[in-house]
Parts: C-alpha cells; sequence; structure tokens
C-alpha cells in the first residue's frame, strides 16, 4: 500500500492479554476502526474464542503460526509485560505495541537489551496510547463514521484521524508524540484544517521505551507519502534536542513541535542528577528554543499545533 | 518517584555492605540529645527532608556536645522547606573527611540503561561542574564497566591503595539500585576519611513507583514522587485509587506559598497527563495558582471521579474550580460529568466551576453540566462545560472573568448534604458504596422514570423500583446509578442516592 510507515490496511494483528477488561474493550474498537486484528493471546485460554469471535491462543509463536499476524498490541499487566514483549519478538513479531502502564523500569532496561537479539522486532511504548494508519472514510460522520483500510493499533479514538485520501488540502503529516492526549488534540486540529496523517505514533513516556522521535522521523522523512511531521514532546531528558539536530541534518520535509510542560506536574525532575542529566536544556522552553534553531516550526500553545504544521506545509491560514 | 529518607537509604546501603556514620533518626530535641550522648564526640545533626541543598540553609548542623545537639535539632525541628515540614533529624557521627566523591547511579534515557555519575570532587554545588563529572555506562548483567571506573580512579587524588575498596563501594552502590529499583541512588559525598575508610556520608534515594509492589518491606507510604511527605488529602486520595482500578486518579497538593498577588488558588482537575499540562499552562499563564494537580483519566468510574471532586474541594481557600485535560478523550465523558453534578450538589459548591470534557459524549457532558449550573438546589454558582473545540485558553479567559465576578468569594470546605431518607429507605450495597430509594416519595410516575433510567438495573414491584439483578451484576455499575441519581435529581423527582463515602474525609459516611 505505502501509504503508511510501519503498519497498513493489509498488517495483521493480535492482542496479548485479549481476555482482560482492557483487551477486550480495545480490541473491539480496532475492530470496530476496521482493522484486521486476527486474534489474541491469554495463556491458558487457547482454543478458546473472545466475544469477537477470534482465535485465542496460549502463546504467541501458536498465534502467528495461526493468522501470520505480524503485529500486536500488548495490555498484559505490569509484572508480566516485559516478558510478554519478548515472547511477541522471539515469535516473529515486527510491530509490538506496549500499551501497558506501569512496567518496572528495570523490566523494560532487561527487554530493551534482549531486544538487541531480534532486529527486526519494533516496539512502540510501553505506556502509550499506540499507532494508527488511517483509513479512508466510507461512511457516517464523527465518532460514528466507518472506516477501510486503515490499522489502528491501541487505545485512541479512531474517527478523529484523516486518511491522506479524504484530506482536502491533498497533504498528509506523521504524528510523533511522546504525550497521548495530546496527540488527540494535534490530530483533531489537523483534521479539522483538511490535513491528512499518514500514521500516527505515540512513542510514550516511559524513560526506556521502543522507538523514538530520530528513528521515526527517518520512516517519514522516507515515506512518499508523508508531506511534514509533528513532533509533540515534554519536559524531561533530551530526546527533542537530539531529534532538533537530527532534523536540521537530515530532514527534508517541514516538521512542527510542541513541548509541553510549562507547568510541569509534580515528579518530572529530581535530585541533583536530575539537573546534571538533564542540564539547563531540560525545560519547555529551553527545548522549543533548541528546536527553532534546528528549523523547526514551533507551536507556542497547544491550541495552535495545528496552525503551525498548516504554515510549514505551505497551506494558506484559515 | 517514591523517595526514601536518608535514615531510610542508609540503612539500605548498611546492609548491602557499604558503610554508613553511626547514628539514627530522631523526632524530637531530647531524642536527638540522647543519641547524641550514646555516640560520644561530635556529631551532625541533619533535617530529613527532601530537599537539596540543605547546609547552605541550615538543615545540616554540627554539635560538640549532647547539649549543643538538643539545641540544633530543635532549630531544626522547626524547619520548613517549601512545602516541607521538617518532623524528624538524623543525628551521627561527625566524619573525619580526607577526599569527597560524587556518585549516582540514574537511568540514562539516552543510553537506554542505567549509568554511573561520578565526579571526583563531591560535595555541594555539583550542579555547577556538570561539565567535569564523568558518565560510566552500566551493563544489564555485568554491572558498571569496572575498566572504566579504575582509569577515573587513577586520574585522583585518592590513595591508590583504597581505590580497590572505593570501587567495591560504588559497584555496592550499583547493586543497591538494581535490587531495589531504584531511579535515583545519589551519594554525595562518597567520602573517605582520614583513617582511610570509604564512607557514605549522605544518600538519596527514590524507587521507581512502578516497581514499589515489588518492595512491600520499603517504607513508602504512595508511590507517588511528591517534594513532601504525603498530607492528609493525599493519603485519603491515594487510599481511594488503591480501593477502585478503573482508570488513572491521581491527586498531590502544590506548593501554594507564592499565592501572595496571584490572582487566587484554584482546585485543578485534568484528565490525561499532557492535556492537563497544556491546561495547567493556560491557566497559570492567566496569574493564577493552583492548589493542587489532579488528574481522572483512562475510564475513569463516575464515583472516581466523584470521590476526586470532593477531595480537591476539601481545600480551603479556592477561588474556583477548573477541570481540563485533553479535548479528545477515547473515555466517555458523561461519566465524569455526572460524577461531578454529585460531588457539586452535595458539598452545595458556591464557587465557579469551568469543566472542559472534550472527547466521547461531549455533548451529553455538557448537557449535564449545564442541568447542574441551573440548578438553584445543586449549586450557588455558575458550573458551565465546554467541548473539545473549545481550547483551553478560551476557557481559562472564561474561568478568569467568572472569578471577577465572584469578587473573591473563597471556598471553605463543608461537610456532604446526605438526604433526609437516607438510613430508613429501600437500599442495597454496591462495591464501596449503599444506593437509597426513597421509595415513599416513589408515585407511579417517579418508579416509571426511575425504572427507565437505570438502565435495566431496576425493576417495578407493587409500583415500586427495586433491584432488577443480582447484588453482584450491580456491585461495579457505580456509573450507571450515579447517572441515575443526578437524573432523578435534575428531574426534580429526587428519590435515589448513592452514599460514596470517602475513608477519612466523610466522617458522616453511613453503611
Amino acid at each position: 500500500m505505502g501509504m503508511a510507515i510501519l503498519v497498513d490496511g493489509d498488517t495483521k494483528v493480535l492482542c496479548q492479554g485479549i481476555t482482560g477488561s482492557f483487551g477486550a474493550l480495545h480490541t473491539k474498537g480496532c475492530l470496530n476502526y476496521g482493522t484486521r486484528m486476527a486474534g489474541g493471546v491469554t495463556p491458558g485460554r487457547g482454543g478458546e474464542h473472545d466475544t469477537n469471535d477470534l482465535p485465542i491462543f496460549d502463546t504467541v509463536a501458536d498465534a502467528v503460526a495461526g493468522t501470520q499476524a505480524t503485529a500486536t498490541m500488548v495490555f498484559v499487566p505490569p509484572p508480566f509485560a516485559a516478558d510478554a514483549i519478548l515472547e511477541a519478538a522471539a515469535a516473529g513479531i515486527s510491530v509490538i505495541c506496549a500499551i501497558t502502564e506501569g512496567i518496572p523500569t528495570q523490566d523494560m532496561i532487561r527487554a530493551k537489551s534482549a531486544l538487541r537479539d531480534f532486529p527486526e522486532a519494533r516496539m512502540i511504548g510501553p505506556n502509550c496510547p499506540g499507532i494508527i494508519s488511517p483509513g479512508r472514510r466510507v461512511a457516517g460522520e464523527g465518532a460514528d463514521a466507518k472506516f477501510e483500510g486503515g490499522c489502528k493499533i491501541g487505545i485512541m479514538p479512531g474517527y478523529i484521524h484523516l486518511a491522506k485520501h479524504d484530506a482536502a488540502s491533498g497533504l498528509a503529516v506523521g504524528v510523533i508524540s511522546r504525550s497521548g492526549t495530546l496527540t488527540y488534540e494535534a490530530v483533531w486540529q489537523c483534521s479539522d484544517l483538511g490535513i491528512g496523517q499518514t500514521t500516527c505514533v505515540g512513542i510514550g513516556g516511559d524513560p526506556v521505551k521502543g522507538l523514538g522521535f530520530i528513528e521515526l522521523l527517518d520512516m517519514f522523512e522516507r515515506d512518499r507519502e508523508t508531506d511534514g511531521v509533528v513532533m509533540i514532546g515534554e519536559i524531561g531528558g533530551s530526546d527533542e534536542t537530539e531529534a532538533g539536530a537530527w532534523i536540521k541534518q537530515h530532514m527534508s520535509k517541514p516538521v512542527a513541535a510542541f513541548i509541553a510542560g510549562r507547568t510541569a506536574p509534580p515528579g518530572k525532575r529530581m535530585g541533583h542528577a536530575g539537573a546534571i542529566i538533564g542540564g539547563k536544556d531540560d525545560t519547555a522552553e529551553a527545548k522549543m528554543e533548541a528546536l527553532r534553531g534546528c528549523g523547526v516550526s514551533i507551536a507556542q500553545s497547544p491550541a495552535e499545533i495545528g496552525a503551525t504544521i498548516a504554515k510549514a506545509l505551505g497551506l494558506p491560514p484559515q | 518517584m517514591a523517595r526514601l529518607h536518608e535514615y531510610q537509604s542508609k540503612a539500605l546501603l548498611a546492609q548491602h555492605g557499604v558503610a554508613v556514620p553511626e547514628g539514627g533518626p530522631a523526632s524530637s530535641a531530647a531524642e536527638a540529645a540522647q543519641l547524641a550522648a550514646r555516640l560520644g564526640g561530635p556529631v551532625a545533626v541533619k533535617a530529613q527532608a527532601w530537599v537539596t541543598n540543605r547546609a547552605a540553609t541550615g538543615g545540616v548542623q554540627f554539635a560538640q556536645n549532647p547539649r549543643q545537639a538538643e539545641a540544633r535539632a530543635s532549630e531544626i525541628l522547626q524547619m520548613r522547606f517549601g512545602n516541607f515540614a521538617v518532623t524528624e533529624v538524623l543525628v551521627e557521627r561527625m566524619l573525619d573527611i580526607h577526599n569527597e566523591l560524587f556518585v549516582s547511579v540514574t537511568i540514562d534515557d539516552a543510553a537506554q540503561a542505567p549509568v554511573v555519575l561520578l565526579d571526583l570532587h563531591g560535595g555541594s554545588g555539583i550542579e555547577g561542574r556538570a561539565e567535569s563529572v564523568q558518565r560510566l555506562p552500566v551493563d544489564t548483567h555485568r554491572g558498571v564497566d569496572a575498566q572504566a571506573l579504575r582509569a577515573v580512579l587513577g586520574t585522583s587524588a585518592i590513595d591508590a591503595d583504597l581505590h580497590d575498596d572505593v570501587a567495591s563501594a560504588i559497584e555496592a552502590i550499583v547493586d543497591i539500585a538494581r535490587r531495589y529499583d531504584a531511579r535515583w541512588l545519589e551519594i554525595n559525598p562518597l567520602a573517605i576519611t582520614s583513617d582511610g575508610n570509604v564512607v557514605a556520608a549522605d544518600c538519596r534515594m527514590t524507587i521507581d513507583d512502578y516497581a514499589v509492589f515489588r518492595h512491600p518491606q520499603l517504607p513508602i507510604e504512595i508511590a507517588r514522587e511528591l517534594d513532601h511527605p504525603a498530607t492528609q488529602l493525599e493519603r485519603i486520595a491515594y487510599q481511594v485509587e488503591q480501593a477502585d482500578h478503573r482508570g488513572t486518579f491521581y491527586f498531590a497538593q502544590l506548593p501554594t506559598d507564592g499565592v501572595e498577588g496571584s490572582r487566587g488558588l484554584i482546585g485543578f482537575h485534568g484528565a490525561g497527563g499532557g492535556g492537563s499540562m497544556m491546561s495547567m499552562d493556560a491557566i497559570a499563564r492567566l496569574g493564577f495558582t493552583l492548589a493542587n494537580f489532579c488528574d481522572t483519566s483512562g475510564n475513569p468510574s463516575a464515583a472516581k471521579v466523584y470521590r476526586a471532586a470532593r477531595i480537591i474541594l476539601a481545600q480551603r481557600g479556592l477561588v474556583g474550580y477548573f477541570g481540563s485535560g485533553s479535548g479528545v478523550a477515547s473515555q466517555e465523558q458523561y461519566h465524569s460529568a455526572y460524577g461531578l453534578a454529585k460531588a457539586f450538589w452535595e458539598i452545595n459548591l458556591s464557587i465557579p466551576a469551568v469543566i472542559r470534557l472534550g472527547g466521547n459524549g461531549e455533548d451529553r457532558a455538557v448537557d449535564i453540566l449545564h442541568g447542574v449550573g441551573r440548578d438553584v438546589d445543586s449549586v450557588s454558582a455558575p458550573v458551565e462545560g465546554y467541548k473539545k473545540d473549545d481550547t483551553p485558553a478560551f476557557i481559562a479567559q472564561r474561568f478568569a472573568q467568572l472569578v471577577d465576578e465572584a469578587a473573591g468569594r473563597a471556598w471553605t470546605p463543608r461537610p456532604r448534604r446526605v438526604p433526609a431518607f437516607v438510613d430508613r429507605a429501600y437500599h442495597f450495597p454496591i462495591h464501596h458504596a449503599t444506593v437509597w430509594i426513597d421509595h415513599e416519595h416513589c408515585d407511579p410516575a417517579t418508579t416509571t422514570f426511575v425504572v427507565e433510567h437505570s438502565g435495566g438495573l431496576l425493576t417495578r414491584r407493587s409500583n415500586l423500583p427495586v433491584l432488577a439483578v443480582s447484588e453482584q451484576t450491580v456491585a461495579g455499575m457505580d456509573s450507571e446509578l450515579v447517572a441515575l441519581e443526578v437524573e432523578c435529581r435534575l428531574a426534580g423527582r429526587p428519590v435515589v442516592f448513592l452514599d460514596l463515602p470517602i475513608e477519612g474525609l466523610d466522617n458522616d459516611a453511613v453503611v
């Protein structure tokens, strides 16, 4: 198809933890969006079917053998989630979307280190809303719309997204975000302005995670259908500033960014080492300034993300 | 991240082979004097507070004898660091320090692995020397890079005979960080004493919130980062969260020292981290001070949102209630609206409330809020609801306008209203709550209304609404029942009431 990165309408998807309340709820949501959900995994429940009549398997390996799925979304509870991610990688899954919030950092450090043995496996998250390559709207409006040819893996509301095919501007952006809820805001604004999305990826807010800004920027740069990128960062860490340096060197497409956290909720920085690790770059203002210096268009407020990328794409103001 | 006190983390160090100065905690000046007497000789008296720079602000003092220790402790125990009132001091034997190192183990988010930060000159002001701090990578399996560590020590002024001991101490510190799921473990300084011992003179440790469940033995009350010991309201909120895992509920009180010159304290209720941050930015930019941070998201039940609102409104002096988070939430927002509506009625809210509930079901959510706002029996101040197309900046402006019109009326927490029929009416239990239905006032039309709005949970028997399903089935249906209560009240038929007690807040809980 080539209308997106990582996943598209042909991607077959599993749900690990399909019999849990969250796994079941969002499996249904993905099915309703038109995702090709192929089955689920719950140890001890192999051979059964879920409420959508999808087959349940005991292991990811069984599920891959039985369904040829290449992607998975992980809703497994925190103490077991890191093992579930590695199980998926070992079974040959190439896109592992870890939705679970609260996986111990040490577990993720070990998982991340073990994932080096599976270079084909790309992890998204954990603690993220997931990934979506929007499908074309075929019927209905707003929250009741029906879509085709898309792939939603995760918990985001599907209907706010707009496929390039349906976009009045004829343009589409890639979206990369550390924030769950701000991603939805940004997508909604873009859709509202007639700017479609090729793929939106919530990379998650945890310190040890899968795909980061730079890997995804690279994919969007190479993707023919993607006309620009929206980046949403937060205070904490140096990912955004490093992404800025990468953009300056390698990116030909326009990039718009917003950094959340002028008023940081408690718990984003701590101790002496916080100041040393993050340095003076670890504020929203400093990050925005650094990105601006790398040629990125900066949205001063989250309400201006859509307008900022529209301008960067050369669209007339609305 | 959950923090430990210095004396608590030093106990872990000692348990795992890192030497610490002899001493212990005291919560009164007399206790400090006794400790000093037992230790003999000069002692350090150190405020147990989660702040940096204690030394510069008088939080660390020295005493030559027990009488001085008593006086110093008495002084320190009256100190406040921001939001943190000191309640304990650590009294320990003075060290004769020859060299000081800065050692910190943390997670390097660029390397996605632990890292040791090492500086050959420890002590205060380390932030200013960030350039000279060495970073030693830590392998998940092999620990800290021993060669790199030796190389750094080789450049130091530390006696070569002691390099083995220093390296062992650093390796032990890395191991303790891993063993206890520390997000930060900072020893500043790691002291080399004149008689050649390697001693952790100070210690700060924070534990990964996500891993606290693995360490029940650690003295962590709330698995969250706070810059102060948990307040009573934070403890109450944490209990609410632990009792109900449907959705996230996070509540923390913020320092309000800068409230002078501010446009006033506000109760903040967000939904979703990123959306909440942008809403906090919007309201702070207009000069308001947030009394708290609160987040209910990820499909919280109406009961949870209700309890969150009650806890926010247990704070004194608020000039308004500002609710705004994600504009495009994937949760059904009317559940949240019903939870808020119930809370606002129970306490007869008398400060303006502006609530943005964008996302699924937002039209219904806004209708509910406006219904409450129009109902003079429910509230005595404006309540306004907004949707995803209304930006946080816009509703923050609107909020400011309503607060100005209210001319500085500030909130005094009051006990909740409980209808008179509670205690004697028809009732049945649900999880952590009781549902009461006032059969005495159920005329046939009211019964019809109640049954119709119960989503199949109630049925008509002898012309009265009664439970139609098993108690087990109804136990988790608080969202539906809160909706029923609010709909009945707004329709002028206030015959349903959910008693959703909050442990520690409602002494009038009726069970």
